[in-house]
């Protein structure tokens, strides 16, 4: 498939184009981890403490 | 206002005059940085080799990169026995405005550390093989630069004054913010020795100077408040 | 006008809004770079110099633009949390430096690589973006260094926004300096400045990347900032009643 191989340089640039999608998703998945980390932490110590603190 | 208050240039010079004297007292305080600055400078014909044209090429490179160095070094105590022994608080609330005391502490360290390396850089650079010309320019061009780097490393000193392991986080802090001063110090240098045209390297230097001083001791007062509150 | 800036500045009303845009900006944002990937691989002519490796062109300049202008975003919402004394501000500062650093390493890494057909070397100096690139990498990590340093947040939140102005001051004027380093000695670039005017089969695409880019960066910036108010205001009143409601996250 030509336009697979890019003119012979397909490895650099489907790296970089993997790569970007990679950055990218890893950007999203710690978003959302730090978002529902804290959510959980703080429904954790809510719970524990009831709602009197 | 009664005539006890002292003016600014009084209270900015008070603390010149103030620091002189410790470091007078103390001159590791100025002689260690300049020890440093040599011995950083001697590293580099060790690590690369005596031939006198690789030292002569790089000769305003490793000296520049040295005097950087010896630089930050003393910019960490900047604040250090000021923040210990509780004249930081005194400054925090002199009735002269915090950024003259920090214009007064930068004047100091340049005068302590800047001035002293501009002094010494000749003496370090014969080791380098360099032409009295072009250490003439070396100096013009750490003259200008050691200014910038007392006022911008003295906002650094400021965030960091206090804090745990400030050492080497004020260099991660500082050295990006020194790069242009770096890249036109030596460089400019470095075309001297090639012939070609220093107006423009010499005038950028300059200029950054003066734009450092009107923002950096306003960002270092900013930066003590801050650091103390 | 100024009510609804109040009411934006308002961290309950922030959470919740933000929530509700993030699709606005996924969307067009993903098929923006879908369109531009698409056409950037594959409809896009080739370039008569480098090949079919230009094509790099279209993740490498998008990260680099981005990576820039999450640096001013940042320093510009730390000023306005230093001087208007905004929480939410320097919420978005302090989420948007993670983001802007992995667009540097992109930029960093997908310039490195472009590099290596082109020059033959994973590195050159001559280049001024990627060392540009390089320093702005190291403010980055200065500021964010910065911030772990300090334990309280609001001491943390300040000092970094000094640091982030004084590096935006100096953002332009690094720059300068290392083009002026670089034209020294005219050393290989991987985009010719005023060279020849983009084909505008080129253009397009390229431009569909950055704005794509943008919009999913405010989606990104979106997430971590409501994350962030979440943890900074986690003892107040509004946090308790939304956990409690067992609201969605």
């Amino acid at each position: 498939m030509e336009s697979l191989s890019m003119g012979g340089y397909g490895p650099y640039v489907w790296t970089c184009f993997m790569l970007t999608a990679v950055v990218f998703i890893i950007c999203e998945w710690r978003a959302r981890l730090r978002q529902r980390r804290v959510y959980r932490d703080i429904e954790v110590r809510i719970k524990a403490l009831g709602d009197t603190q | 206002m009664t005539d006890d208050t002292p003016g600014m240039l009084t209270g900015m010079f008070g603390v010149v005059r103030r620091d002189l004297l410790l470091a007078w007292k103390r001159p590791g305080d100025i002689l260690n940085p300049l020890f440093f600055f040599a011995m950083v400078a001697t590293l580099f014909p060790l690590a690369v080799g005596p031939s006198p044209e690789q030292l002569e090429f790089s000769g305003p490179a490793v000296l520049w990169v040295a005097a950087l160095l010896a630089m930050l070094l003393s910019l960490n105590s900047l604040f250090l026995s000021d923040y210990e022994d509780g004249s930081l608080d005194q400054m925090l609330v002199s009735p002269v405005p915090l950024p003259v005391l920090a214009l007064g502490k930068s004047i100091t360290h340049w005068l302590t550390s800047g001035l002293p390396l501009v002094l010494v850089a000749p003496v370090v650079a014969i080791t380098f093989r360099m032409p009295f010309s072009v250490t003439g320019y070396l100096m013009i061009t750490l003259l200008l630069g050691t200014i910038s780097l007392s006022l911008l490393g003295s906002i650094g000193a400021a965030l960091t004054v206090g804090l745990h392991r400030g050492t080497a986080l004020l260099s991660l802090l500082i050295l990006p913010l020194a790069m242009p001063v770096l890249i036109f110090g030596a460089r400019t240098v470095s075309l001297v020795a090639s012939g070609d045209g220093v107006a423009g390297g010499l005038y950028f230097l300059g200029a950054y100077a003066v734009l450092v001083l009107s923002f950096a001791p306003f960002a270092t007062a900013a930066a003590l408040r801050i650091s103390n509150e | 006008m100024w009510k609804f800036i109040h009411k934006l500045a308002s961290p309950p009303h922030f959470y919740g809004l933000a929530a509700r845009m993030v699709p606005w900006f996924v969307l067009p944002g993903l098929f923006l770079v879908a369109y531009g990937t698409y056409a950037g691989l594959f409809l896009a002519p080739m370039d008569y110099q480098q090949g079919d490796a230009f094509r790099i062109i279209y993740v490498h300049v998008p990260s680099a633009y981005l990576s820039m202008m999450t640096y001013m975003i940042m320093a510009i919402s730390a000023g306005i949390g230093l001087i208007w004394r905004i929480k939410l501000a320097h919420a978005v500062a302090a989420a948007a430096a993670p983001i802007g650093a992995w667009f540097t390493f992109l930029a960093l890494a997908t310039g490195s690589i472009w590099g290596k057909p082109m020059w033959g070397t994973w590195w050159e100096w001559g280049d001024p973006r990627l060392t540009s690139e390089l320093i702005l990498l190291f403010l980055y990590f200065g500021y964010m260094a910065l911030r772990g340093a300090i334990d309280d947040t609001v001491k943390a939140d300040k000092s970094s926004a000094v640091l982030a102005l004084v590096g935006a001051v100096n953002v332009p004027i690094i720059h300068f300096s290392v083009e002026w380093w670089s034209s020294l000695h005219q050393g290989p670039t991987l985009i010719k400045k005023g060279g020849p005017a983009m084909d505008t089969a080129m253009l397009y695409p390229l431009l569909a990347m950055i704005l794509g880019f943008t919009l999913l960066f405010g989606a990104l910036l979106l997430r971590r900032v409501r994350a962030e108010v979440l943890f900074r205001e986690r003892r107040t009143r509004w946090v308790k009643d939304l956990i409690l409601s067992g609201r969605s996250a």
